[in-house]
């Protein structure tokens, strides 16, 4: 497998770290309700197929999105978090 | 037909004309009592120890594929009860015990072989620990001895003692674990829960799950509808799939493990070695052939195959322990599907569904609990209570906080274990 980094181009898995589902930066207000605090930690649609993640690319230390099927292991697309956010 | 010794001579005498199925391929009926979705491991022992242990015969398996196909079939085949957290330890502390009985209680060999296992320490920390370890073991009834360097000697003479980075200060011995035939724990159930009448239906994947005024009542599949008072959801490697037919979030997320078997070997490698410092864990198979493995691949995965950079680190850390299986060649590698939970220990419980029960997140240590966790869920299923060596497997701690048992003290959080 290999992911492409938005700044540094197409690179070896080994460079970069998963660092879960791209839900984290939808982190809930503090004083939303537990049951949205528990979606966000725990609960998860873990779909086989298309997910959208974190991933940490240690070289140039960008935290990015990748839009990556589960099954297969093919990257769509992959996205800044400024990108990511919009 | 029961199996023995001297009806292996005799049908060896008759040209082997006397065997018959070991199973019948039934048409699902229109309704059951009891409906398991997942023809697994887990899900075939819970259909056995429902029929044995509670008396409830009219149960169907619903399994999409063949069973046995999935993580039952893919795992190193490892069975131990050398947990430390309560919770975790009396449960699988019973499963060992379900396990030193288990050929005599299904008439069928699942090849279960108490080599004893090592877990090598390599720091005086690390040794501490696993002396705290073993303690918890012993309280539990389990056993577990503390070996020196000498010890592990004596045992393991083929080690890299002196490695500069890892060197081997002593191991944590268990005696009674080691390990079973993956395939013949999957069909030996399969048989005993046949024989006392569960319908076992291959070919038939559950489409939907039928809800009712928060009541389940049945399920839709490949094959048709059928009805059922209870429905288990016990599908370790898709849970989130068939949970989300019952509109649940799980907190659930798939990783895949790799592991790698080399050509046949004579015996050489005797128990059952984990190096935790290298995440590598290796045994020799009743066929000569090297099992081994190490961790996750550490990123969401439902493909059954791994990557290389795995696999690399796998190979490292075994020549990195015992070099001389560096001119072993390799024969094959493979991958699972772990549920990973986010503290890394397993689901058996109720839903807010009435009559629907779940057991999932077994991350990678599902093999050793199959025994175990039949017997709880069936006990669950049956009584409506969790049974008392499951009881700490709810799933609810992760909403509440109460009740987290974080085997590893890396954080109860996704992606940590």
């Amino acid at each position: 497998m290999r992911l492409t980094c938005p700044y540094c181009g197409e690179r070896d898995l080994r460079e970069f770290t998963y660092k879960g589902d791209a839900l984290a930066l939808l982190r809930p207000n503090e004083d939303a309700d537990p049951s949205d605090w528990t979606d966000y930690l725990h609960n998860r649609d873990n779909p086989a197929g298309v997910t959208r993640e974190l991933w940490y690319h240690g070289c140039c230390g960008t935290w990015f999105v990748a839009e990556r099927d589960t099954v297969t292991h093919v990257t769509k697309r992959t996205l800044t978090l400024a990108e990511a956010r919009e | 037909m029961r199996y023995s010794g001297l009806r292996v001579v005799w049908e060896g005498l008759r040209g082997q004309t006397g065997w018959s199925p070991v199973w019948r391929d039934p048409d699902p009926k229109p309704e059951y009592d009891v409906l398991i979705i997942g023809g697994g491991g887990h899900g075939l022992s819970t259909a056995y120890y429902l029929a044995k242990n509670h008396g409830i015969t009219n149960v169907a398996v619903l399994e999409k594929g063949y069973l046995g196909g999935g993580n039952v079939g893919r795992n190193t085949t490892i069975v131990r009860a050398n947990y430390f957290l309560p919770g975790n330890s009396e449960f699988y502390s019973h499963s060992l015990k379900l396990w030193e009985g288990l050929e005599a209680d299904l008439n069928y060999n699942v090849m279960h072989s108490q080599r004893g296992l090592i877990n090598l320490f390599h720091s005086d920390g690390q040794r501490d620990a696993f002396a705290r370890r073993g303690n918890a073991m012993i309280n539990q009834g389990d056993d577990a001895i503390v070996l020196d360097r000498e010890g592990v000697r004596r045992y393991l003479p083929y080690l890299d003692f002196d490695n500069p980075r890892f060197p081997v200060y002593g191991g944590l011995y268990h005696p009674r674990g080691g390990t079973a035939r993956h395939d013949a724990v999957a069909w030996g159930y399969a048989r005993g829960a046949d024989q006392r009448g569960v319908d076992l239906i291959q070919q038939c994947e559950v489409t939907g799950i039928d809800i009712e005024g928060g009541r389940v009542t049945g399920v839709q599949t490949a094959r048709g509808a059928i009805k059922a008072k209870k429905v288990a959801m016990i599908v370790a490697g898709r849970s989130s799939q068939v949970a989300a037919m019952a509109g649940m979030r799980l907190p659930i997320e798939s990783h895949v493990l790799q592991a790698f078997v080399t050509e046949g070997l004579k015996p050489c490698i005797d128990h059952v070695v984990s190096f935790g410092m290298g995440h590598f864990y290796i045994s020799q198979s009743d066929k000569g052939g090297l099992v081994f493995g190490g961790d996750i691949d550490f990123y969401a995965s439902y493909a059954q195959r791994g990557n290389l950079p795995m696999k690399e680190h796998v190979m490292e850390a075994g020549m990195a322990l015992m070099p001389m299986i560096g001119q072993a060649r390799v024969l094959r590698s493979w991958g699972g599907i772990m549920d990973m939970s986010p503290d890394g220990s397993p689901i058996i419980d109720r839903t807010h569904i009435d009559g629907l029960f779940l057991n999932c997140g077994w991350c990678y240590g599902g093999f050793k609990a199959v025994p175990g966790s039949g017997y709880a869920t069936a006990h669950l299923i049956a009584t409506g209570d969790p049974h008392e060596s499951a009881a700490g497997f709810r799933l609810d701690r992760f909403a509440t906080g109460v009740g987290l048992m974080d085997e590893e003290g890396t954080g109860a959080q996704h992606n940590l274990h």
